[in-house]
């Protein structure tokens, strides 16, 4: 789990992270490591600590013991290299901007404070929303937009920020599934670029489909590797008690929803 | 053509209403600047509280002999401080800790005005504004200070944004929302209390709130929001202006009015359906 192997370093890394909040413990030693250009699924039941384990390593919740690397530093000192994408509720949608506003604000920082976005930035802009599709749609406004066309817009921004790594929570809810594969082959195609990639996501039935690697998690990690070694029997049991044999059922994961 | 000309003008032969005329114009421009803030972050009743709280401030001022800018607007920064640390200490919701707090400070307000009957202050012309009792001095004052936010807001435009748009976003970017977030409230304290004056206490969520109200449902992006709204609160201002001169009506009601028209004119052609 604690992959050592290898030259390169982790993108991402967890070492023995235990997490508290509000007295509870939410989680309980988490260690796994995240090589570069690796698309990555994190799944887990409700209250698993998905998104706890997400803000984590975004730097939004300090551990109680352990820590977060990123490209072997703390996420302090790295703030560029990591983008977030927010659930979609924790967007204020009624504020007004365009696809372009959003896009532009993965500049912010890059610019600096009190400065204005140049021409350099405007390229950039153009250049990532090429890639995720969007460049016609660049004066709309996000509100209006799908739920995919959101989380693409959202990327995009990442991108801006010249961000290798990217957080996404629960990119998938909500989202109809031609959306949603939209959004699997704009994620493939940056993990071919070399961004390491994060998902949480509730949708097993598509994971070894779409992911290169799988984290199971509930409170502490139950599995960590490739999706045809993760799910065994005794892994889905852990996650989801008896309703996960479901999943072990091959016809199902072609299937047509499931119960969650 | 002279008739309509010496209609408008004739008005500005008087001193006090060339005064009125720059205060109106810059309260209607800078409170739709904040207003859009307002308007997309559910501000409003915040913005309320402000106005209400910062009596005491403006009393004290009063007792004290300074201008009453020096009195409200430490006032409304400490409330919106207290609001954030009510919230924390008790776990009660934001807007009952704005509740709590704005009602006691209002409230605390009325008592220093008791307890000092010497001084030579009208209660109803700060409720009510008195655009008119625009002194030369407090124009000065006026305009350094709605200088002053405009450059804060030019110059932080794109971290509020962010922080508006995308809270949890931004933090992980590295910026500081909190801090930010209090920039944007303390900015809104000083709008009230330049706004004060003019529109009154019981008013100025008027001037606060509709013209950018009325410009978020017409225009697209949040820029755009921001600046309709200055163009809608200045027309707003002035119109209400030459209503109360030649209706003789109180000029922050007339400004209210006319905004509130504008308001129901969108509403009736908006663009958005939100």
């Amino acid at each position: 789990m604690n992959s050592q192997n290898g030259s390169k370093p982790l993108a991402v890394e967890a070492r023995d992270l235990v997490v508290e909040l509000g007295g509870v413990r939410v989680l309980e030693s988490v260690s796994f490591g995240v090589k570069q250009g690796v698309l990555m699924g994190v799944v887990g039941p409700n209250g698993a600590g998905k998104s706890t384990l997400f803000n984590t390593i975004a730097g939004l919740v300090a551990p109680q013991h352990g820590q977060v690397l990123i490209h072997g530093h703390a996420p302090q000192r790295v703030r560029g290299p990591l983008a977030y994408v927010p659930q979609r509720e924790q967007v204020n949608w009624r504020f007004p901007l365009t696809v372009w506003d959003v896009v532009l604000l993965g500049r912010c920082c890059k610019i600096g404070v009190v400065r204005r976005p140049g021409r350099a930035d405007r390229e950039l802009a153009i250049v990532c929303l090429e890639k995720v599709g969007l460049l016609d749609k660049r004066l709309a406004l996000v509100s209006q937009l799908s739920g995919g066309q959101r989380q693409r817009v959202f990327v995009a921004r990442a991108l801006a920020q010249e961000a290798d790594v990217l957080l996404l929570d629960e990119a998938f809810s909500g989202i109809d599934v031609g959306s949603q594969e939209g959004l699997v082959e704009v994620l493939r195609t940056l993990r071919d670029e070399g961004k390491t990639i994060l998902t949480a996501t509730h949708d097993l039935t598509n994971l070894a489909r779409r992911f290169d690697e799988v984290l199971c998690i509930n409170r502490h990690i139950c599995a960590c590797g490739p999706p045809s070694q993760v799910f065994t029997p005794a892994v889905l049991e852990e996650l989801y008690g008896a309703h996960g044999m479901l999943y072990t059922n091959p016809s199902v994961e072609q299937g047509h929803g499931h119960h969650s | 053509m002279d008739t309509i000309v010496n209609y408008l003008a004739d008005p500005f032969q008087y001193g006090f209403m060339v005064r009125a005329l720059v205060a109106s114009v810059l309260v209607g421009i800078l409170c739709p600047l904040l207003g859009g803030y307002v308007v997309t972050r559910g501000f409003a009743f915040m913005g309320d509280a402000l106005s209400h709280a910062i009596l005491p401030g403006v009393i004290a001022a009063f007792i004290v002999g300074v201008s009453p800018f020096i009195g409200s607007v430490p006032v409304a920064i400490a409330l919106a401080l207290l609001i954030g640390f009510v919230v924390q200490r008790t776990g009660v919701s934001e807007d009952t800790s704005i509740g709590i707090l704005f009602a006691s400070l209002f409230a605390l307000g009325l008592v220093l005005l008791s307890l000092n009957d010497g001084l030579r202050v009208n209660l109803e012309d700060l409720l009510l504004g008195q655009v008119l009792g625009v002194s030369t001095a407090d124009i000065f004052v006026t305009v350094a200070l709605a200088a002053l936010v405009i450059l804060l807001l030019f110059l932080f435009h794109k971290e509020m944004v962010f922080t508006s748009f995308d809270p949890v976003g931004a933090k992980v970017v590295g910026l500081p929302t909190a801090a930010i977030d209090y920039l944007l409230v303390a900015l809104l304290a000083l709008v009230i209390v330049i706004s004060v004056q003019t529109v009154g206490i019981v008013l100025v969520m008027a001037m606060l709130v509709t013209p950018a109200a009325t410009a978020y449902l017409l225009a697209g992006r949040f820029v755009g929001v921001m600046l309709l709204g200055a163009v809608l609160g200045m027309a707003s201002a002035i119109t209400g202006l030459y209503l109360s001169y030649y209706l003789d009506l109180p000029s922050g009601a007339a400004m209210t009015l006319v905004a509130t028209g504008g308001f129901t004119i969108a509403a009736i052609f908006r663009k958005r359906t939100v």
